[in-house]
Parts: structure tokens; sequence; C-alpha cells
């Protein structure tokens, strides 16, 4: 059958009533969570997990989809509003987003940032539609030393490539590696780096570890932050409705936005916070009034809005056709997947097609939900920016252990005559380590792709090796593989070069000071 | 021009060689556990110690990458935190960790959410630990009775047949 056919399928799946209650609820979340600073979609689907362990398994996916989609919306209002990021990727929507506010062009803003991430998703979602069974066919004739490559690559950029610090994006995927052994070794039964802890047999839980570093982590940061002040949201005045000339300014920016967005999350090539950033240099370069830029230029607020939704949608290309996670959430929804048996890869298009497209098609629905809900409706979320911070995080903290708590309840671990949780002494030491990683400028999202992705990685890896019977030249017998090995390679030493680069700048730029 | 670098007359970051030293400790921790691990011989190459080897040599040289940045200064500039809010966080998690087991779900995770609370200057505990018990106790109610979650009941839990 052909995609059309394939998708129509999934649109009809997709508008039963039991699914679209489930798209409902995961749009609904992800906008709340995305407006709320401090808690993001991967949090969100990470808490969310152990809820749904007895729901339907495409509901539920289409739930956590809807909330990532979501996610990208809400975090617009939070960054115009509050001039603080509700999400990582849109820390540059705050830019001119805000300014727009302050001018009192907050209702603009937010509708070019809405309809910018409708028009980004709807693309990128059926671009996604197209490109998947195209990259399934490709990836059939994948080896065990090909996914092997195909998971370097995936290392490499997710740490590496990007963030100011290959060496520091290395160590936190390498913290996430050393996580991924404990446990027991699922091809010969023996315990590995457990302790003689019984709690450690089952090894880590993606999402007990992602809701210790983004949940507890977050929390301990933003409570030790001593200039930490009170930040007024903005009023939204006037009209929300854009004018003809916004709009005239807007549609390029979105079609911009959503073509350098959808490849680059495609491509594990970073998430969304590396395309906006992208999309929002390449509309300084292109305006027509550059000099606006700083002051409020509604490109800037189009573009890395459409940006950042279409690579939340170009992220599940190699997460539905892989089973490769590059983003935090895209890892915690492969967590999810793997809860209900199903293990996302070019195996997944053919076992459980029904599954797939109305998962995909009911995306297209939620993006027609979240126009609805984030324009109309946007005073509704306006209220949720008032929420005190003490009862923000207090109540952060309650779900982050309730989730755990209803992931492994269990009462093993003893201290004199009193028992406690296991699970949440792990919750509170990933917490710490959180901190830790915040305090010191490393980046969060390798630990928990390097924790779920590792032991994936070593079973390739010895599926290869035993194919050779222990040969590591194995490893690099296909031009497949050797292609990826380079990409990752450059991967590392491009942005090296270019750090060097920006740091011979800077030092010839001091001795010119002096003379 | 300039003569000489002026990065190596500073002092070495402390922090970054802790970090360092910790790395290292890690990597020699999995080395140790995989040498004791008993592997049969035909799964000497490719068995269950392989990969892990391969993480503890990447953990080392991360480790020396670190002595390296700690020498030339490139960590980030850090912020000066209060660690005043990050006890009263910390003191929260511990409070519920020792009390949910036998006082329930709903008592431990009270003095979380008040703990936390006081984190951000909200207090005082005598008023919002029971406005956290009751918020705590609402929250159990909907996902252990509503979504049959298991959440650990104490005597307060009990009340509900």
């Amino acid at each position: 059958m052909d995609t059309f056919g394939l998708l129509a399928e999934g649109l009809v799946a997709a508008l039963q009533w039991q699914n679209l209650l489930y798209a409902l609820v995961g749009v609904t979340l992800g906008t709340a969570v995305g407006v709320l600073p401090g808690i993001g979609p991967a949090l969100t689907v990470a808490l969310l997990l152990p809820v749904t362990y007895r729901l339907d398994p495409a509901g539920s996916l289409i739930m956590f989809a809807g909330i990532y989609y979501g996610g990208m919306y809400g975090g617009s209002t939070t960054s115009i509003l509050l001039n603080t990021p509700g999400e990582s990727a849109s820390i540059v929507t705050a830019l001119e987003g805000n300014k727009m506010a302050r001018k009192g062009r907050g209702g603009p803003a937010l509708a070019t940032a809405a309809i910018g991430s409708f028009v980004a998703g709807l693309i990128a979602t059926l671009a996604l539609a197209f490109v998947a069974p195209w990259v399934v066919k490709f990836a059939l004739a994948f080896g065990p030393a090909e996914y092997f490559a195909l998971m370097v690559l995936a290392f490499v950029t997710v740490s590496a490539a990007f963030g100011d610090s290959a060496l520091r994006g290395l160590t936190a995927l390498f913290i996430g590696l050393g996580l991924g052994i404990i446990g027991i070794d699922l091809q010969t039964g023996q315990a590995r780096l457990s302790f003689g802890i019984p709690d450690l047999l089952d090894g880590i839980e993606v999402t007990t570890l992602a809701v210790a570093l983004f949940a507890i982590g977050e929390t301990l940061k933003i409570a030790a932050d001593r200039n930490l002040v009170k930040e007024e949201v903005l009023a939204v005045k006037g009209s929300v409705w854009m004018t003809r000339e916004d709009w005239k300014r807007s549609w390029i920016p979105w079609l911009r936005g959503t073509a350098i967005g959808f490849p680059i999350g495609a491509m594990p090539a970073g998430g969304a916070d590396v395309s906006s950033f992208l999309s929002y240099s390449a509309e300084k370069t292109f305006a027509k009034r550059p000099e606006e830029f700083g002051h409020g230029a509604i490109e800037g607020v189009a573009g890395p809005e459409a940006a950042n939704n279409a690579s939340a949608a170009g992220t599940l290309v190699p997460l539905l056709t892989l089973g490769l996670p590059t983003t935090a959430t895209a890892a915690i929804m492969l967590a999810g997947f793997q809860q209900f048996g199903l293990q996302p890869g070019p195996l997944l298009f053919t076992n459980n097609a029904s599954l797939v497209w109305a998962l995909i098609a009911s995306l297209l629905v939620a993006n027609f939900m979240l126009i609805v809900l984030n324009l109309p409706l946007i005073g509704l979320w306006v209220k949720l920016l008032t929420i005190p911070r003490p009862w923000l995080y207090g109540g952060i903290l309650v779900f982050a252990t309730l989730g755990t708590l209803g992931a492994n309840g269990a009462m093993s671990g003893h201290l004199g005559p009193i028992t406690f949780s296991f699970e949440l002494l792990l919750l509170l030491a990933f917490g710490i380590l959180g901190y830790l990683l915040r305090r010191f400028g490393y980046p969060i999202a390798p630990v928990v792709v390097g924790l779920i992705l590792g032991p994936m990685a070593e079973q390739q890896l010895r599926r290869a090796l035993s194919i050779s019977q222990g040969d590591f030249a194995i490893l690099f017998h296909s031009p497949i593989a050797i292609t990826l090995y380079v990409v990752a390679a450059a991967a590392v030493l491009v942005p090296l070069y270019f750090r060097l680069r920006g740091k011979g700048d800077m030092l010839s730029q001091m001795a010119s000071d002096e003379d | 021009m300039t003569s000489g670098n002026p990065n190596l007359s500073r002092r070495p970051d402390g922090a970054a060689l802790v970090i360092a030293a910790i790395l290292a400790l890690i990597a020699a921790v999995i080395f140790w556990q995989m040498s004791q691990m008993r592997v049969p011989p035909i799964q000497a190459r490719v068995g269950p110690t392989v990969f892990p080897y391969i993480i503890a040599a990447g953990l080392l040289a991360l480790s020396v990458g670190m002595v390296v940045s700690a020498f030339r200064r490139g960590f980030p500039e850090r912020d000066d935190d209060n660690y005043i809010p990050i006890a009263w966080v910390i003191g929260g998690l511990v409070a519920q960790l020792l009390t949910i087991g036998w006082a329930g779900f709903s008592v431990g995770t009270g003095l979380l959410f008040a703990f936390t609370a006081m984190a951000f200057g909200r207090g005082p505990l005598w008023k919002t630990i029971p406005i956290g018990i009751v918020f705590a106790f609402i929250v159990w109610f909907m996902f252990a009775k509503g979504l049959q979650l298991s959440l650990p009941m104490g005597p307060l839990e009990r009340l509900i047949p």
C-alpha cells in the first residue's frame, strides 16, 4: 500500500473517540508543561509512563506524542510573556517575542508563534509520513555492524556536536553509558556492577533517571539561584490577531524555519534548540529590516518557533524507523514503546503498521487541537504563569516522587526498623547528580540517551562480534558503516575546529587591543 | 603580541580536578568489577565484559581530559549558589524517604511539599505541612483509587476503605 493509503487508514484510527481523547489529554498536558517554567516534555512523559502501564499502547503513545508537540507550542507563551523560556528550545523566542510583548504586541507574537508552529507541525508531520517508509526500506539492509555505527553516530551528535564543550558532552554521555551497564547481562545472565544489591539487578530505570535529572536537578538549581527575582507576567494587550503586514512578514520565516528544523531533527543532529538558533540567525541574515532585530522583529519569533516544531516531528523519523532517540524526550518515548513490548525500528512498520500510522496521523490531529488550545484559549495558559514558585516546585516534586513510586513502590531498603523505597533513594542520588551536572555546565540529555541507547549499542556490538568470532574488523567492513563513522568523526572535529578558530579569533583580538 | 601563557599562571580549577578524580574512580571500579567476573573462555572476546571495558577506558580518557581542562580553566563561570535552599529540598526528600514506609504516602509527601515550599521562601512549616498533607492525600486518592497505582499506605490512607 502506498503512503497515502496507509496515512488515510491511520487517520481513521486516529479519529476514533478514544484516540481523540488521548490526543486531547496529551496536547493539553503538553501545553501546560510547556508553559510552566522548570518542567518540559521529557519530564512529563517520564512521569506519565508508570501511570499508563495498564492503558492501551496506541493511545498512550498518541498521548506522549501529543505532549511532545504541545510542549513545543506552550514553551513560546512563557518566552513571550515572561522572558523565561518554558523549555530550552524557546530561548531564542524570548529574544524577540518578549520585546514585542513589551511594546504591546504580545498578541501578534503569540499568534505568529502558534500559527508558525501549526504550519511547521503540519508540513513536518507529512514529511515524516513520506520520509519514514523510505528510511525503513534503507534500514532493512542494516546488520548489527551498521546499527552499531549508527548508534556511535547518535552518541556523538547528541553529546559532542553542539553545546559549548565536546569534553563535557562526552563525559555526560559516558556517565549514562556507565549507568546502562548496571544489572543482569541479558545474554549470559550474569550480574554486572550490582554490588550484591538485589534492586540493581534489573538495571536503572530510564524514568527514574530522567525524573531525577530533570525535576529534582532543576528544582535544586533554581532554588539555589540567589538572583532569582519575581518576573512580571506581561498582559496580552490589544488584538491577538496579526495584521496583514504581520502575515506578510511571517509566512516566509515559517517555511524557512520548517525547512531548517525538520532535517536537523531527522538527521540525529541535535535537538530543537539547535534548529531554533539556526533559524534565528537565518532570519537575521535574510531580514529586510535587520535593524529591528533585538527590538521585537516578528520574523525572529516566526522562524524559530516553526523550526522547533518541525524538528520535534523530525526527531520521530529516527525514533520510529531506526529506534534511535536523539533527544531526551525521544529517549523516554522509546522507553514508553519498550514498556509495551514494542521495539521501534524497521520491523515496527511491518509488524505494527496500524499502530505506527495511527500515531503519525494523530500527530496531524494533535496539531489542529493545539492551534485551538493556543490561540482562543491563551488567557487560560497565561494564568498558569501566576502560580507562586513555592507551590509550583513543591507540586513538581510531589508528582516526581509519585511517578517513581508508581513505577516501583517496593519498600525494599532497610535502615534499622525503618523500611524505605530504594527507588526513591536512587531518585535522590540522581537528583543531586542532576544539580551537579547543571552547576558545572554539563548537558543533561546525553546521560539519558546514554542510559537507554548504551545497552542497545552493546547488544549490536556483541552480535556483530559473534558473527565475526571476535574480530573487530567486522565493524568497518561495510561502506555504510564506514560512512557513518566518517560522519561521526566530522561531527566531533568540525565543531572542534570552529571552537578553536573562535578562540583563535579572540586571542588575536586581545593582542590587537594591547597594541 | 603577548609573551607566555597567562592561563598557566592561575591556579587550576579545584572542582574540575575533583570531577576528574571521580571519573577515574568510576573507571577503576568498572575495571575491578569486570576483572572479578568469571567469563567462560568462549565468551572471552565477545562476552559481557567487553563493552564495560570500553566504557571504563572512555571514562579514564575523559578524566585525563578534565585534568587538562582544569589547568586551562576551561570551565564556564559558576554561579554563586545558595546552599540553604538546597539543604531544604534534599531534607524534604530525605524526610519523605524515611517516613513514607510507615506513615504513608500523604504524610511523607506532605513533608516533602512543605520543605520544598520552604526552600522557595514560603513558610512557616506548621502551616505548610498540613497543606502539603492534604494536597498529597488528594493526589494519592486520584492516583491510587482512580488509576490503581500502588502507592504506600499509612494510617491516613487506611481510613478510606
